[in-house]
């Protein structure tokens, strides 16, 4: 009777042992959690200001104003713009190829595509 | 020792009573122990576990972000970081000199200031500092100074600044949307915080959650129809017009054709959305939207479709306008100039006062009415965004026949730009209006027939001629491109009557004319250099804009790319509407 009594008792310390331990180590890997939230937040917010930033940065007036003062870059004259379908593939000449002196003068034919199709715009 | 003699005290007789009494006041003592720790346990529990909790548990709060504003190709028009204001107790604030100097140093504030701000003592509650970024909070937090606080805040950003400050609009100090998109989606765009209750630590460490977090509700992003590209476009040809011309105010509006989507939408003046010191009534106003006007000759369309749906008047109809004079009544309407017969395209390419009322008198009354009411003028449109005027179109009984011809060439009656630039789909389209929206659409929009697609085709030829070498726009001209559209040129209304010297110069059209795809619409208010007609204003707005935006937008041209014919100045057609 008194050996199963101290078998309990040691049963009922290493029991109590082991919630310490285990208590102490959740509190650890709870404190791991929350670092790792806080960093998460803080990323987040970061990547909050990088988007506002690279908006700023890449507002229209100063990308004009970089183009034109810095690069001495302009848009092309209309007439130099070629238009391709992506249907067709090959630019199908249309009303707009006698237009431009300034084009041919390049070498560049002034050509355009057919209006049935939303096609992208290249400047040559 | 076991067996020695029993002890006298022990074989002393003592009365029963005495053992007994002992018993019961141990058992009394026993009863208190049990009664307070029942009282503790039950009664008083609440208190207690109360009181136990406040020392460890405290409630956090999990702030939610603000719904970020994107436009239709995801870059950011507004979005939200946080900030931290700092505030004091006045009374509690105990610094010495070196430590208000350097806390002052931290807020960046002159000493001067701060000491007044902490002089007023009677004050519970004083804002050293709204809105400062984290990292110069973090070093006021490091003086530790005692009655100073922080608190936790978040502040909106508008990259865009001033180019597209009145379709956004903006928030207030808390937040909350003020004007705008941001007013009218205050309800998605606002997120709503979260709580979790936690343990702390001695040293303020989380420790462990309590009861269940719960999790914060975020803002929804919205996407907008907005291009921002082509917004800017807008912003700075309008400005460029505006400051040319040195007008007043000016506004512009941009509409996807197939989807009545707004692209672009710019007012001037304008205001910076990022400081919002010193803002004027003026600088807040969105003309576009909540501003109505009489629009003169824009207006001539929709007369002229009408008759010509009713089968009233066909293409061919002509029209005596000579000698530029015509009574109705006791009034008397005029051209700017003498121009015989016209028939019904030249009466729009000319941009005819008596061609038109002579068409409108054929009408009904109640059909015109019908044909403005169903075009979506007087009645505000339906579009999420604050402020929106309906503009006013009176009832079809009160009109006199002379009200009803000077309506039918926009007098007597008052629309906003964008009422204008959507009743304009209906010739952009086959003759049917669609629903306009500042929100990113999914697909192509559904229509509700006014006219017939016939009708509306012969219109866009008419409108056509107008925007053309001979017509009363050929400013409006765009290289590569086949554009249609109207001027309009309004007297502006002073007191009781017109001004002789106070325009309003506008332009509405659409292009490609071979399948539309954008419409635009232009108003500038009271250009003052001299030049004051729709198309020598606001055409060249429309054809650099309109050009531009096509090209960005990869729309192919369906015109031979020839420099464009203008007339020279005796040959260039006005109006006087």
């Amino acid at each position: 009777m008194t050996r199963l009594n101290f078998v309990l008792l040691a049963a009922v310390l290493l029991c109590a042992l082991a919630t310490v331990t285990s208590t102490h180590r959740a509190r650890l890997l709870f404190a791991d959690l929350e670092n790792e939230q806080s960093r998460q937040k803080q990323i987040e917010v970061e990547w909050r200001q990088l988007q506002l930033e690279q908006s700023t940065w890449a507002k229209h007036a100063l990308v004009e104003g970089i183009a034109e003062r810095q690069l001495g870059m302009h848009a092309p004259d209309p007439r130099r713009l070629v238009f391709v379908s992506p249907v067709t593939s090959a630019p199908v000449a249309a009303a707009g190829a006698p237009a431009s002196a300034s084009a041919s003068a390049n070498g560049a034919p002034a050509v355009s595509g057919p209006a049935s199709s939303g096609a992208p715009a290249v400047a040559q | 020792m076991m067996n020695s003699a029993p002890s006298p005290v022990l074989q002393l007789r003592l009365p029963l009573w005495r053992s007994r009494m002992m018993l019961a006041f141990v058992f009394a003592g026993f009863m208190t122990l049990v009664g307070r720790a029942v009282f503790l346990q039950a009664w008083d529990t609440d208190f207690l576990q109360q009181k136990g909790k406040s020392r460890t548990v405290r409630d956090i709060e999990i702030p939610a972000y603000r719904g970020k504003i994107t436009d239709r190709n995801g870059e950011i028009l507004a979005s939200s970081t946080p900030v931290r204001s700092i505030w004091a107790i006045p009374d509690d604030v105990k610094a010495s000199r070196d430590q208000l100097r350097d806390l002052a140093r931290a807020l960046d504030l002159p000493v001067d200031e701060l000491d007044k701000k902490l002089g007023d003592t009677d004050r519970e509650f004083v804002y050293l500092k709204r809105q400062l970024p984290p990292e110069e909070a973090e070093k006021v937090a490091e003086l530790n100074l005692p009655g100073v606080f922080q608190q936790r805040e978040f502040r909106r950003y508008y990259p865009a600044g001033e180019v597209a400050a009145h379709v956004l609009g903006f928030t207030g100090m808390d937040e909350n949307g003020q004007e705008g998109i941001e007013l009218a989606y205050q309800q998605s765009l606002a997120g709503k915080n979260g709580s979790r209750r936690v343990v702390k630590d001695r040293r303020g460490n989380i420790v462990e959650d309590v009861a269940g977090v719960q999790a914060p509700r975020e803002g929804k992003d919205l996407a907008l129809s907005i291009d921002s590209k082509i917004q800017y476009l807008a912003y700075s040809q309008l400005k460029q017009a505006v400051e040319l011309h040195k007008a007043k105010a000016g506004g512009i509006v941009i509409l996807d054709v197939k989807t009545g989507e707004v692209l672009a939408l710019a007012n001037l003046p304008t205001f910076n959305p990022n400081n919002r010191n010193n803002l004027t009534g003026q600088q807040l106003r969105n003309r576009v939207l909540t501003d109505s006007f009489e629009p003169g000759s824009v207006m001539k369309p929709f007369t002229i479709s009408l008759a010509l749906d009713e089968g009233k008047i066909t293409a061919d109809s002509t029209f005596q306008t000579a000698p530029g004079r015509y009574k109705i009544g006791t009034a008397t309407i005029s051209d700017s100039h003498a121009m015989g017969i016209l028939n019904v395209s030249q009466i729009i390419e000319k941009s005819s006062n008596i061609g038109t009322a002579q068409i409108a008198l054929k009408l009904q009354r109640e059909d015109m009415w019908n044909m403005f009411n169903r075009s979506g003028f007087g009645t505000a449109p339906q579009v999420q965004f604050p402020g929106a005027v309906g503009g006013r179109v009176r009832p079809a009984k009160s009109w006199r026949p002379i009200e009803q011809a000077t309506m039918g060439y926009g007098y007597g009656l008052s629309v906003s730009l964008l009422q204008l630039a959507r009743g304009y789909t209906i010739f952009a389209r086959d003759g049917d209006i669609i629903p306009v929206t500042f929100q990113k659409a999914e697909g192509p929009a559904v229509g509700t027939q006014i006219i017939a697609p016939q009708v509306a085709h012969m219109m866009r030829g008419m409108l056509e001629l107008a925007a053309g070498p001979h017509g009363t726009a050929p400013r409006a001209q765009v290289m590569g491109y086949r554009v249609a559209g109207k001027t309009g040129t309004a007297h502006k209304q002073e007191g009781n009557g017109y001004s002789h010297d106070k325009y309003r110069a506008s332009f509405v059209g659409f292009a490609p004319v071979s399948n539309p795809r954008l419409v635009v619409a232009v108003m500038i208010d009271e250009p003052s250099d001299g030049r004051y007609y729709g198309g020598d204003v606001s055409g060249p707005v429309f054809s650099s804009v309109m050009g531009a935006a096509l090209r960005a937008l990869g729309v192919a041209p369906d015109a031979p790319m020839k420099p464009i014919v203008l007339p020279s100045a005796a040959e260039q057609v006005r109006e006087n509407t």
